[in-house]
């Protein structure tokens, strides 16, 4: 049993790593592929050469960052299969599906034009070469559509039921799959989340090159079409944020207590926790400052709605976990004795609270023999880590007020031309880059660790969904992958910076900065 | 025929068609990395060679990566089972393989030589590596792996990683590497002049002819080995559990398709054609026939694979009534059908943007042009 729990610990704490590591790059991609579609486009409508350059630029940091979240993203398609085998047995039949569909929809497309975009500048008219483009775009947010269809079938499994003699979920209806509520929110959040990140990155290196005098009018031209995509993108994030934690807040009432550390039910109307102290074991905040009223309004978009708490919750957990006690022991007759039409009509009559009962086993591995010191124990386990949960939270949203203020400033001077004597302004700009990289860290954990303690929400519980490897392998794996993610990202900030500082290259007829390229050029030519 | 076994058996025949994908475009460039310091011997010619596949080798990569997927959504116990199972083997594939997408990306990005001649050889390992992994795993599925289910489905695999890397397993994946070294000779012929081309088609020969040795020697060790065959309980249109059925290991099970249906003969005998027609092709210029013919002999061998183990995909050497099969390892029929739809939608407009892209990047690259050319890698 201790064997087991540190195995899925170091499944947890892998998947963790390697999918906030890729989650460092991906959101990048996405804003900077729909950014440069931006720039060319208007470089393909006005005519301007320096529309051209500037889409040049900012491709070449879009390639050694896209190289990266290519190669992590191996890793994501594989670790299911890897880790959590019991998960991918589980769910494969509706999982995979999304899974695959990006593949074929989405992964091909970005990947074969990216190869255009970035070595077909020659060979393209500019409107083919435009085209190509937009079809790197598409397909990096279309690839966000499809993971986050899959995500959000972890979130919130919808189109699918048990079936008791595959033992494991099957496909009702790909429609309700596809079309999850959830996913719909947390697609258009994710993406605006992405082109955020994109505008704050060029915005802050555009700053840099302000402040030292360098390559003035690419700058000054990309801070302005960054800021302004920033801008709208922010509010998107912010609004889509908002409605992602409504819907998710109802179909996950566990995580929403995690999100606002409420111990007990808020009956209306119920003041926010702006900061407090949680402490999981005694079940109550240590400390906390409240904002009177706001609470109820905020979650339930009403005024009258209670919100159950911490306490209500393991109660309710209770109950489904006792219900769910003979669904798991009327499948473990049919495992032996197929037709037994009893057995079948004891599991449908409760096999909604199937996976309540799973959560058991783990205290329980004889679940119609539990105690019910037992049953409490497993109902506790319902409820989420709430401080990590809690305050990443208030990272994310702190850091996305933050970030809209920014580019609300940095939007006003830069429309009206006076960018260029903030400079105070431009200072901040670049330590600006690091906050959207945090508040999508942060989003990460608030809904997969505010998922807890499920894989698969309400039905697979993730004490029984990783791998059966020994402890030895998931050391073996973890080092490995701790030593080629530390060196890669050492090679690719290094990468990052030299070419920061470099800055465009190309610019044969830069007017502002003569650069030693140019002279070379000059003299290869004459 | 019943519906659901009908959308088996074509998603066995669509995971063969990846897994020849996977070959034949993941393999070429693969290839192309394993031989580069082969093709080029000084930093201009091996720019040259990179960056014949620099616009294709991402697009191609999907191939793998589509293949993931797909057997997460078609074959999910097999997913499940063959990844976790092959824990070590598929960390070794997985690492090496990351270390690509940088190796291209950032290896002319510097003009330090020993940063350069550092990522050459991680493109050779990243090349070699994988392919030699991936004929490795195919090595496994005709052995059998040690692997057995509880009552609730839940997977676990009882051998040691090093049996894995047993004689068989590595002469398969010498065999798959020889392809795609061939592969990518192929197409480094057709788009390299001079001293590249000439080194290309002295490899491609050797990489041919070591293929073919491989192939025979692979194919006798098969028909000696002992393979697998179910004895009962098996229902091709029954919902998809392994447990039902009982099979039986049987020296030389793997030929009895073969004897069964003799017709077959024409898949293995189809490697020996189009190597042997490729390395002539090769030799009096024709490289493009020659990759074209590459192309078959990898669907050859996976066919080869696919015909000797069928039903069986991926049989258990310690429990072997828990193989799994066509018939009991599958998605369920509604799963499959939604993915078919997408698949026929899709690989269509994937081969013409695909076949667009190759057109629009076509011609010779030589190292004269890669050094005025300020996009180039």
């Amino acid at each position: 049993m201790h064997d087991l729990s540190t195995v899925v610990d170091l499944s947890r704490t892998q998947f963790a790593a390697t999918a906030l590591y890729h989650f460092l790059f991906v959101p990048l991609t996405l804003g900077l592929s729909v950014l440069l579609a931006t720039m060319e486009t208007i470089y393909v409508i006005t005519g301007r050469d320096i529309y051209r350059r500037m889409t040049h630029f900012w491709a070449k940091l879009f390639a050694i960052n896209f190289a990266l979240g290519v190669a992590t993203g191996l890793t994501m398609e594989f670790e299911f299969g890897t880790n959590w085998s019991t998960y991918s047995h589980f769910v494969g039949d509706i999982f995979g599906a999304p899974l695959a569909i990006e593949g074929l929809m989405a992964f091909f497309l970005e990947s074969t034009f990216v190869g255009l975009m970035l070595f077909g500048w020659d060979r393209l008219s500019r409107g083919k070469h435009l085209l190509v483009t937009y079809m790197v775009a598409l397909g990096s947010n279309l690839s966000a559509l499809w993971i986050l269809i899959a995500n959000s079938y972890m979130q919130r499994p919808v189109g699918s039921h048990f079936d008791p003699t595959t033992m494991r979920m099957e496909l009702s209806s790909f429609p309700d799959l596809i079309f999850n509520p959830d996913a719909q929110a947390k697609f258009v959040h994710t993406s605006v989340a992405g082109y955020v990140t994109a505008a704050i990155f060029v915005l802050g290196i555009s700053a840099f090159y302000m402040l030292r005098g360098r390559h003035l009018d690419l700058a000054k031209r990309s801070f302005r079409v960054a800021a302004l995509f920033g801008v709208f993108s922010i509010l998107a994030t912010i609004t889509l944020g908002d409605a992602l934690g409504f819907i998710n807040g109802h179909a996950q009432p566990t995580k929403l207590v995690a999100m606002e550390g409420l111990w007990q039910t808020a009956e209306p109307l119920a003041g926010f926790n702006l900061v407090a102290w949680p402490d999981q074991k005694a079940q109550r905040n240590d400390f906390e400052v409240k904002v009177p009223y706001v609470l109820t309004p905020l979650v339930t978009h009403s005024f009258n709605q209670a919100i159950p708490g911490a306490h209500a919750l393991e109660n309710a957990a209770k109950v489904k976990i006792r219900d769910g006690i003979p669904a798991l022991e009327a499948l473990h007759t049919l495992s032996k004795h197929p037709h037994d039409t009893d057995a079948l009509a004891q599991f449908r009559a409760h096999e909604s609270n199937l996976g309540y009962a799973l959560l058991l086993q783990r205290y329980a591995p004889d679940v119609g023999k539990a105690t019910p010191a037992q049953i409490d124990k497993a109902a506790r386990d319902t409820i989420p880590p709430v401080a990590p949960v809690f305050w990443s939270f208030r990272f994310m949203v702190a850091a996305a007020f933050t970030m809209l203020a920014f580019l609300i400033v940095a939007t006003n001077y830069s429309v009206r031309n006076r960018i260029t004597k903030k400079r105070w302004l431009l200072r901040i700009a670049p330590w600006m880059i690091p906050v959207p990289f945090l508040a999508n860290e942060t989003g990460w954990v608030v809904a997969e660790i505010g998922r807890q303690p499920w894989t698969v929400y309400g039905q697979l519980p993730t004490w029984l969904s990783a791998s059966t490897h020994s402890v030895g392998y998931m050391v073996f794996s973890l080092t490995g992958f701790v030593l080629l993610y530390s060196l890669f990202i050492v090679i690719e900030m290094y990468l990052m910076v030299k070419f920061i500082r470099l800055g465009p290259t190309d610019g044969s007829t830069q007017p502002d900065s003569p650069t030693p390229a140019l002279h070379s050029s000059q003299w290869s030519e004459a | 025929m019943d519906p659901y076994v009908l959308l088996k058996l074509i998603w066995w025949l669509l995971l063969g068609v990846l897994l020849c994908g996977l070959g034949v475009m993941v393999g070429m460039d693969m290839g192309v990395g394993a031989a580069l310091r082969y093709y080029g011997r000084s930093d201009g010619e091996r720019r040259a060679v990179i960056n014949m596949i620099a616009p294709h080798w991402d697009g191609n990569q999907v191939w793998f990566i589509l293949g993931g997927g797909a057997v997460f959504a078609a074959w999910p116990t097999i997913y499940a089972t063959a990844f976790s199972g092959l824990y070590v083997v598929m960390l070794v594939l997985l690492w090496s393989m990351i270390v690509r997408p940088l190796g291209f990306e950032y290896r002319s990005k510097l003009p330090s030589q020993r940063w350069r001649k550092g990522w050459d050889w991680m493109l050779f390992i990243s090349g070699a590596v994988p392919m030699i992994v991936f004929g490795a795993a195919m090595g496994n599925m005709l052995e059998g792996v040690p692997f057995h289910f509880s009552w609730d489905m839940i997977s676990y695999y009882t051998g040691s990683f090093i049996t894995l890397f047993n004689p068989f397993a590595v002469l398969c994946g010498l065999m798959s590497l020889a392809l795609a070294i061939y592969q990518g000779s192929a197409m480094v012929m057709g788009r390299g002049s001079g001293e590249i081309r000439e080194r290309a088609m002295r490899l491609l020969t050797w990489a041919g002819t070591a293929a073919l040795v491989l192939f025979s020697v692979c194919g006798i060790w098969v028909s000696q080995m002992s393979g697998y065959a179910i004895t009962g309980g098996a229902n091709p249109a029954g919902p998809a559990i392994p447990l039902d059925k009982t099979v039986a290991t049987l020296g030389g099970a793997w030929l009895h398709n073969f004897m069964a249906y003799p017709v077959l003969w024409v898949v293995p005998a189809a490697v020996y054609v189009a190597v042997i027609l490729g390395m002539g092709a090769a030799r009096s210029g024709h490289s493009h026939l020659a990759w074209w013919l590459g192309a078959l002999a990898w669907v050859g061998t996976i066919g080869t694979v696919g015909a000797a183990m069928f039903p069986f995909m991926m049989p258990s050497s310690s429990n072997p009534s828990q193989s799994l099969t066509v018939w009991d390892a599958s998605s369920s029929a509604g799963t499959l059908t939604w993915m078919l739809v997408f698949t026929l939608i899709f690989i269509p407009i994937i081969a013409i943007y695909t076949s667009w892209a190759f057109w629009v990047m076509r011609g010779k690259v030589t190292p004269e042009k890669i050094e005025h050319d300020e996009h180039a890698y």
